[in-house]
């Protein structure tokens, strides 16, 4: 059977930054793919990499960070191969990037219009009629009232969530087939955090778009991602799809987070904490990141880092987990 | 029982003007006009001894603004704050000193609020020795050791700065920071809003542990509604200002009342539910420099009318204890009643 390529693919990624005290690898060998229309989670606490494998992604890493290694194949090509000009035409029309704060994604002193225009003539050579046409088109995509009279205002006439509304309208000008979501709603009240991750749901499946959602949120992440890869200091810990990891977690970083869900415990009871915190990046230990603060641990652990492979529904990079579905990998 | 802390009507409003300039308007005249927000407009409820009382709302409601002006770092424009029955909020700031050593407060971000030029120490070691002056420098430090062990921070780390800690280490040192003086009552304002996932739980622990110990009394302000429902005996629903609903955690969370409080519950994000079904909210949140007439949420709310636009619903204790403040559910004509 003939398995379609992925539209993104990457392969052992690793970001490195130069401190004052040495190299700190920020992403370790990161490896995934993302289908076409598919929805992808990038969990992880802060520091765990998710946030810059995001930017490794488009190549937008900058000084003191580096790309160490890796590969991120787009449609098939290598990125890495592109110069800068060929960059300039992924990034922000076939990949398009949505941040946290709206208020750094637009221009103060422009209004919307000449925000979403710009950015169409840059990508298109269209005239400044046919892109307002379409900017009028992506306004009412993603519901803003009265498009019209909102396309001569300014950002700061916008309410926080109105903001983000209009950053995902100007990500989605040049119709990409890949969004990367970053944190889009932890700046915003729960209220219109679940209206704008409805939104983006809606847009994914309607436009047929994939995303790769970035967040520390597993709850929101659980109900907008089909896949969901769980991040520990600059590796993935675990990749499956959501119902695997919502419901039968395998690393025990996952399933230590999930017990510790105040919703499963009874109400005013202990809750189930992970002990310790993550490991500086500058300080890696030899063996597994997570060795400290493992229920699990054996003695191959601290020597030895997990290699992510296959065991039973899932990706995981555990050597206590058993595999059970009979195949025996290595 | 009656109510340990109690609190009535409390206003607080900002004027934000600015100078004279900026107040001065052109139209029909020149004339003066001052810009004020209101940030709480008369809020009322208890907390018992050795309960937590927590908080809810979007930002701007006001939940942050009340927490100060309990703990008088705000004078509040009216109303009044009663500890244990005597009337505090009205003292000096000499006459308040020895309540703020029974009330004490951790605040949300560990990297601004602990000093980074003090040593954990000196940190600790401030409190005690402001409001306990004849306590001996052995007991002090006594004290010192006796709070980090507490809250599960090494004591022979006393000699570390801040930023030789990690988020949560930090938090656990605010919050011994607190519990240097004995305080009966702590206020807590997103204190694990900056952390991260794993660590949340471990002080969420932590609070819990140390209310079991010693009897202390909460009032935890949060945007974390599940967070609020695990650790709270009664929950306070707060709107641009105005207390929405304060009722049992569990009374609140299976049948909530007020209009607000369903949509906002309703929002949570659930852990692996597919999809969203919220209710959707029209509009955005008003402004509180210019309030709505009437109910504060009317111009949100899908069940208002003519009433809601134009009276201000008075906080109303049903038969079951709860308080809810909506014309709708005193009228019981919203469908869910």
């Amino acid at each position: 059977m003939q398995k379609q390529e992925p539209l993104l693919s990457v392969r052992e990624l690793s970001v490195a930054f130069k401190m004052r005290g040495g190299v700190l690898t920020a992403v370790d060998g990161v490896s995934f793919d993302l289908d076409r229309s598919q929805r992808l989670g990038l969990v992880g606490e802060s520091g765990a990499g998710k946030s810059v494998t995001g930017f490794a992604i488009l190549n937008l890493v900058s000084r003191p960070g580096y790309i160490a290694g890796g590969h991120v194949f787009f449609e098939g090509r290598d990125l890495a191969t592109f110069s800068e000009e060929e960059m300039r035409n992924i990034r922000g029309n076939r990949i398009s990037m949505i941040f946290q704060d709206p208020m750094m994604t637009l221009n103060p002193v422009l209004t919307i219009g000449q925000q979403m225009v710009e950015t169409l003539k840059a990508h298109r050579h269209i005239s400044k009629h046919e892109a307002e046409k379409i900017a009028l088109n992506k306004l009412q995509k993603v519901a803003i009232p009265s498009p019209e009279k909102r396309l001569t205002q300014y950002p700061h006439e916008f309410s926080g969530g109105m903001r983000q509304r209009i950053v995902i309208a100007i990500a989605l000008l040049t119709s990409p087939s890949l969004i990367i979501a970053d944190e889009p709603t932890t700046a915003l009240d729960v209220t219109i955090q679940a209206d704008i991750m409805e939104l983006l749901l809606n847009l994914c499946e309607e436009e047929k778009m994939a995303l790769l959602l970035i967040t520390h949120d597993l709850a929101v992440v659980s109900q907008v991602a089909e896949r969901i890869a769980v991040m520990y200091a600059g590796r993935i810990a675990e990749l499956g799809s959501t119902e695997a990891i919502v419901n039968a977690p395998q690393h025990p970083y996952t399933q230590g987070l999930l017990k510790a869900l105040p919703q499963k415990v009874e109400r005013r009871k202990r809750l189930n904490q992970i002990p310790g915190s993550m490991p500086s990046l500058q300080e890696r230990p030899p063996g597994c990141a997570f060795y400290d603060r493992c229920e699990l641990r054996g003695e191959i652990c601290h020597r030895e880092s997990p290699r992510l492979v296959e065991k039973n529904a899932g990706l995981v990079a555990c050597h206590m987990v058993k595999d059970t579905t009979g195949k025996e990998e290595k | 029982m009656s109510d340990f802390i109690e609190i009535k009507n409390l206003v607080k409003r900002f004027d934000i003007s600015g100078g004279l300039l900026e107040e001065i308007r052109f139209k029909g005249g020149i004339h003066r006009k001052k810009t004020v927000v209101h940030a709480l407009n008369g809020v009322s409820f208890g907390i018992k001894k050795g309960e937590t009382v927590s908080v809810v709302g979007e930002s701007g409601c006001g939940k942050s603004t009340l927490a100060r002006c309990v703990i008088r770092i705000y004078r509040p424009e009216s109303g009044e704050v009663f500890y244990n029955g005597k009337r505090v909020d009205n003292l000096s700031s000499a006459a308040i000193k020895p309540w703020r050593a029974k009330m004490q407060m951790v605040f949300q971000d560990p990297y601004a609020s602990l000093n980074p030029r003090m040593t954990v120490y000196q940190t600790l070691l401030e409190p005690i020795r402001f409001h306990f002056r004849d306590v001996s420098r052995s007991e002090a430090d006594d004290r010192v050791a006796a709070v980090m062990k507490q809250v599960g921070v090494d004591p022979d780390w006393r000699k570390r700065y801040p930023h030789e800690f990690s988020g949560g280490q930090r938090q656990r040192i605010s919050l011994a920071r607190a519990l240097a003086v004995k305080p009966e009552f702590i206020i807590a304002d997103e204190p694990i809003a900056a952390l991260d996932v794993s660590i949340q739980a471990q002080i969420l622990n932590l609070f819990m542990d140390l209310q079991a110990e010693q009897g202390l009394t909460y009032l935890f302000i949060s945007h974390d509604l599940s967070v609020v429902e695990h650790i709270s005996n009664r929950v306070v629903v707060m709107y641009l200002g105005s207390l929405c609903e304060f009722a049992g955690t569990e009374q609140l969370y299976t049948a909530p009342k007020h209009p607000y409080t369903r949509a906002l519950l309703s929002a949570i994000p659930q852990f692996g539910s597919e999809g969203f079904n919220h209710m959707r909210l029209p509009g955005d949140v008003p402004t509180p420099i210019n309030l709505p007439s009437g109910c504060v949420f009317h111009g949100r709310c899908p069940h208002a009318d003519e009433r809601c636009r134009r009276e201000i619903p008075a906080p109303i204790t049903e038969a079951d204890g709860r308080v809810v403040a909506c014309h709708g559910v005193e009228e019981g004509r919203l469908e869910w009643l």
